[in-house]
């Protein structure tokens, strides 16, 4: 059978396998079971991969049509999906790190009463996901894309019985629904314009049918990137995802940083020809993606949950990935996303490893020190935030340069884009920096009885820590010699976007970049070093330098109160208005009214006031033989 | 197949009429249930035979039966099946033995006219697919009221009477102005026969089309229900018991649909499309405000009632699209929301039957005492608000590029609807399966018994089923669609004979845009 097609079939024989006997066989066998379909769906994506690495650069492309799936009439859909170098990145990011997620999972859920229930969901998000980067058309795509989005509503509502479990879950699903309404309306608008809805025949006609700068291609992109931005968590639809960390912390690993919020970036991605038939469209894109980058980050520099600075920190990384898209600079979106994938994964497992040791323990105020007690955890998250913060030689460093580098060089970025970036970068370092000094250095909060309790996790845990870590040193380095010209991730994926190489190198420019970036990275590391090792005051000093700035942020801009007041509330209230008084009070009120009407005249006029159906029928009856009469007789 | 139409019509008219040597009573109700089903599953066989023998690629009629009636006015009994009906016979042969099945516990009192009154509904129900005449079609039509207003009138809850007598007097009003229209087009058309096939050929002067199509519509309209016709459907939903509701939901309110795609739009055309904007205008009204009344119910069965005022918008927005994408979509949806509502109801009707009480509040956690049961209505709503995957999304998603094809505007006004089904399923989900169980009561529940998992499998299946490969009955309904399409267009062109000039420009219009394309 085809690598392709495998890629899904092992997932799906996962979900299966744990439905019919996961039940009985209880958590170690859904474990692994889990586990080793996502690592044989690796070892297909990998086989995958090296099929195309073997084909001719420019014909790289793998395609299956399971079957005819919405045949009517010129509109036909097909179950096809497609491997490309894009999907093949994207494939491989899945279920490698889907496969350690797992494994890690078998450690973190252990003696959950749900785990069976979480290995299926597991796999089954798997599934969606591969479903979506592999679809070979928008339809089959959308299915993956609310299919992700539903495992995501069952996984961040996984304990369902805390109330803001289930909550969270609803809100994350319900908002992403308003992204995909928007996507919905797309697929609609590019049928109408080409007639299909097959990548292929889309990207190929389209340029002809759409002039560039044209309204239509402008309102598509938009669509579509409003799509994204539910997905993907981008503003205004970003609410969910910091909710979203309800669930578990792998999940929140797997789902809510690695994968699928990247769906949204893949999706821009994967149509960038109709993107470029739009400066408007990319610069909206581009301009969103500043904006939420400096958004999330400033909220994220005050908060004290461990996973909701994650969160934030999520979101604002999107932001880069987004803003690279508006630019133009595609493969270094993906890059992007494949480096964060490794380290913030990383990051999310590492708060994993510290939530379990500290038996959900998520405030890091009352953390601290636990580098000792937690030794590899420690390490590798520390390996983690150096990626991030974009320090040489670590992944974050290659993919955030690429980044900025396209901000200000590329046709369509300009000075403000990278300042955004590079204010954003700044900001990524110092909260990241005082995440990591606040939980493993400095004096433990805790009380002596907890801190005898603190234990480092099992090998389970730690050997996907491990990996990630590794993957988060090295896996810059396939983008690295951007200098010498010689990109290989770039140049692999570049067949996908129309042999794009990434713009001319100026090397001396590039350099002074670099440089300064990691400038950047340092000072925003001295800066969390200065509060929080140095002073160790818990940063109240600096929460009380602009005390109404510090309530903005820890109140998060009040978005989520401003939505309340503006769209929930509303909404409640006219749907009760109209039930009472409009359903109640009008439209039934009028039937029974005219009923009674009807009967108190048949009363006076032929004494028939019983109620009876048969009176109201034969009076009804006489009634349309009378309208009948007249109407024959004018 | 000789004969397989009547036999499958009447076979649970006369397994009805079986019934009444039965003895009822105490520990003599299962013979009378178990005979019920029995005739209900064997004409489920025979309407598979059927399905199988239907010839996919033949666009008419087909197993045609003919016989005279009532010469003298031009009544046969004349029968058939296509792609359109093919599909909403087969849906009332899978759900009224769903419904009988349900009833086995359910039901307790006569028994006997209670089983009597779902065998006759389902053969008044397949007459009202079946029927290629309009006497015939009327007889039908009209028939199944009484077994369904029995049915709600006996079986019902404590506000029985009041909604019995507010679905019937409602549905009657309706009817009673076809049957004037019925009978104005026998005169006006002079073709001297109730033939429905007939009557397609012969066009309806221009100037008659808008009141016929109206009232047709009217009656219609309030099967649906269309807003702002719908009000009797809560109560009634409300009041009915579990079975009834199934098929209430599933399949009665098909008649109001399937009639506007049989009767009013081929036979009047061009008033079809006069009425089109105000038709869909108020689909799309009744889509959202189902939605909004839905979103704020407290009683479960009444936000499943008031969804179906919602998901019916969509078939109506289909139907008025007048492209095949909307019109096959819309068949299919049809079917899609006779299978998610129906086992919606179904689902409403377990938890009834343990706690006695549809209440929201009374509810809470139940996904922890009874997660078969859970699972199930996870899924069965999340084919109600079509997730790609289940039934819901291949019907909504056809009928909105279908939609958007005639007006952009017409498919994005009607997708908000896909937000806010969301957000009443998922909000309703929360409140009985998720948090604590916080009513003592609950704590003891049974989950799903052997027979509950016999009722919502066939569902289920056919949920998947349609979602992952509707292709078969996509190619079923093609070939009809397209006809009922062309018959649609064609007919306005015919009309130029006789029209009012602005009526004429508008056809003329029409006829170049046909061209066009």
């Amino acid at each position: 059978m085809d690598s392709l097609t495998l890629i899904l079939l092992f997932p799906l024989i996962g979900v299966l396998v744990n439905l019919l006997f996961g039940w009985k066989r209880g958590e170690k066998f859904a474990g692994w079971a889990a586990t080793l379909a996502m690592a044989l769906a690796f070892a297909a994506s990998l086989a995958g991969w090296l099929r195309l690495l073997a084909m001719p650069e420019n014909g790289r492309l793998i395609r299956v049509v399971l079957f005819e799936w919405i045949p009517v009439g010129a509109f036909e859909v097909n179950a096809s999906f497609s491997l490309d170098p894009l999907s093949a990145v994207m494939a491989l990011v899945v279920t490698g790190v889907g496969t350690l997620i797992h494994l890690y999972s078998m450690g973190y859920m252990h003696d959950d009463r749900g785990v069976v229930r979480y290995f299926i969901y597991l796999n089954l998000f798997s599934l969606s996901m591969l479903t979506l980067v592999l679809g070979d058309n928008f339809v089959v795509m959308f299915v993956g894309w609310e299919a992700v989005g539903l495992c995501s509503y069952l996984l961040i509502g996984f304990w369902y019985e805390r109330k803001a479990a289930a909550e969270a879950g609803k809100k994350a699903f319900i908002v992403n629904r308003v992204g995909d309404f928007c996507f919905l309306i797309a697929l609609f608008y590019i049928y109408s314009v080409v007639g299909s809805l097959d990548f292929s025949e889309v990207f190929s006609k389209a340029p002809g049918l759409l002039s560039p700068e044209s309204t239509a291609a402008t309102i598509i992109c938009l669509l579509l990137f409003a799509g994204a931005t539910g997905k993907s968590a981008q503003i205004p639809l970003y609410v969910w995802l910091p909710d979203a960390m309800e669930g578990p912390t792998p999940v929140s690993a797997l789902i809510h940083a690695a994968t699928m919020v990247t769906a949204g970036v893949y999706m821009v991605a994967r149509t960038y020809v109709l993107f470029e038939l739009s400066a408007t469209a990319m610069l909206v894109v581009a301009v969103v993606g500043a904006l939420t980058l400096l958004m999330a980050a400033s909220i994220a520099l005050v908060q004290t949950d461990i996973k909701k600075v994650l969160a934030y920190s999520t979101v604002s990384q999107l932001g880069y990935m987004f803003l690279a898209c508006g630019v133009g600079a595609f493969s270094a979106a993906i890059f992007h996303l494949m480096t964060h994938a490794f380290f913030k994964a990383l990051l999310f497992l590492g708060a994993g490893s510290v939530i379990h040791a500290l038996d959900g323990e998520q405030d890091i105020r009352r953390m601290g020190g636990l580098q000792a007690a937690l030794p590899r955890t420690s390490n590798t998250f520390v390996i983690g935030a150096l990626a991030i913060a974009g320090v040489f030689p670590f992944a974050g460093f290659f993919s955030k340069d690429a980044i900025l580098y396209s901000a200000m060089t590329a046709e369509r970025g300009g000075v403000l884009l990278w300042l955004a970036g590079a204010a954003g970068a700044l900001m990524t370092a110092f909260y990241m920096f005082r995440l990591l000094f606040r939980v493993f250095f400095g004096a433990c909060n805790l009380s002596l009885e907890e801190q005898q309790k603190v234990h480092e996790s099992p090998t389970n845990m730690t050997l996907p820590l491990q990996v990630l870590a590794a993957l988060s040193i090295v896996g810059g380095w396939v983008g690295i010699p951007i200098i010498t010209g010689a990109n290989v991730f770039g140049d692999f994926l570049a067949p996908v976007f129309g042999g794009h190489a990434e713009a001319h190198h100026e090397v001396v420019l590039e350099i002074l970049m670099m440089v300064f970036s990691l400038a950047i990275a340092f000072i925003g590391i001295y800066a969390a070093y200065n509060l929080y090792v140095l002073k160790d005051d818990g940063g109240s000093a600096y929460a009380e330098l602009w005390p109404g700035v510090h309530r903005l942020l820890v109140n998060k801009y009040y978005v989520d109160e401003i939505y309340d007041a503006c769209i929930v509330q509303p909404v409640k209230r006219a749907s009760i208005w109209c039930w009472r008084a409009f359903e109640d009070g009008l439209v039934d009120a009028a039937v029974n009214g005219a009923g009674f009407f009807v009967s108190s005249l048949g009363g006076v006029l032929r004494r028939l006031q019983t109620g009876y159906v048969k009176s109201y029928a034969v009076s009804m009856l006489v009634g349309a033989l009378v309208i009948l009469l007249y109407l024959t007789a004018r | 197949m000789p004969g397989i139409i009547t036999s499958i019509l009447f076979l649970p008219m006369i397994g009805g009429l079986l019934l009444l040597f039965a003895r009822e009573g105490e520990g003599k109700d299962s013979g009378v249930r178990a005979f019920a089903l029995v005739v209900s599953l064997v004409t489920f066989v025979l309407s598979a035979v059927m399905y199988l023998g239907f010839r996919p690629d033949y666009a008419g009629m087909q197993f045609v039966e003919e016989a005279a009636w009532i010469p003298r006015f031009g009544i046969s009994y004349k029968v058939g099946v296509d792609g359109i009906s093919l599909l909403l016979v087969m849906l009332t042969t899978i759900l009224t033995p769903v419904a009988i099945l349900f009833s086995f516990e359910d039901v307790r009192k006569k028994t006997r006219l209670y089983y009597m009154s779902l065998l006759f509904l389902e053969t008044g129900m397949l007459g009202v697919f079946f029927a290629l005449d309009f006497f015939l079609f009327y007889v039908f039509w009209e028939g199944m009221l009484i077994p369904m207003y029995l049915i709600i009138g006996v079986w019902g809850g404590g506000r029985r009477i009041y909604a019995a007598v507010k679905f019937f007097l409602y549905t009657m009003a309706g009817s009673v102005l076809m049957l004037v229209a019925i009978i104005w087009l026998y005169f006006a058309s002079g073709v001297g026969t109730f033939d429905i096939l007939a009557h397609f050929r012969e066009p309806v002067d221009a100037g008659l089309q808008p009141w016929l199509f109206a009232a047709f519509a009217i009656s219609f309209a309030i099967k649906v229900p269309i807003f702002p016709f719908h009000t009797w459907l809560p109560d009634a939903h409300v009041e009915a018991p579990t079975a009834g509701s199934v098929i209430l939901a599933g399949v009665l309110l098909k008649m109001g649909t399937y009639g506007f795609m049989r009767l009013a739009m081929p036979l009047f055309p061009t008033a079809a499309r006069e009425f089109a904007f105000l038709i869909i205008c108020l689909a799309l009204v009744g889509i959202i405000y189902g939605a909004l009344m839905a979103m704020v119910q407290t009683d479960v069965k009444k936000l499943v009632a008031y969804s179906s005022v919602s998901h019916l918008g969509f078939v109506m927005l289909g139907l008025f699209s007048f492209n095949l994408l909307g019109a096959s979509g819309s068949v299919i949806q049809m079917v899609n929301h006779g299978i998610s509502s129906g086992a919606l109801f179904l689902i409403v009707g377990f938890i009834y039957s343990r706690r006695h009480t549809r209440q929201i509040e009374e509810f809470g956690g139940l996904l922890r005492v009874m997660p078969v049961f859970s699972t199930f209505f996870i899924i069965t709503a999340l084919s109600s608000i079509g997730l790609p995957g289940l039934n819901g999304f291949v019907g909504e998603f056809t009928i909105l590029l279908g939609a958007f094809e005639r007006n952009a505007w017409f498919a994005a006004i009607a997708a908000t609807g896909v937000v806010l089904s969301a957000v009443y399923m998922l909000w309703m989900l929360q409140r009985v399966l998720f948090g604590e169980v916080s009513v003592r009561a609950n704590l003891g529940l049974a989950d799903m018994n052997r027979r509950e998992w016999l009722v919502m499998l066939p569902m289920v299946a056919l949920m998947f089923w349609i979602g992952l490969y509707p292709k078969p009955l996509f190619e079923r309904i093609e070939p009809s669609a397209k006809a009922w399409l062309s018959q649609v267009n064609r007919r306005v062109l015919r009309v130029e004979k006789a029209p009012a000039p602005e009526i004429q420009k508008n056809v003329l219009a029409y006829a170049q845009r046909v061209e066009v394309k």
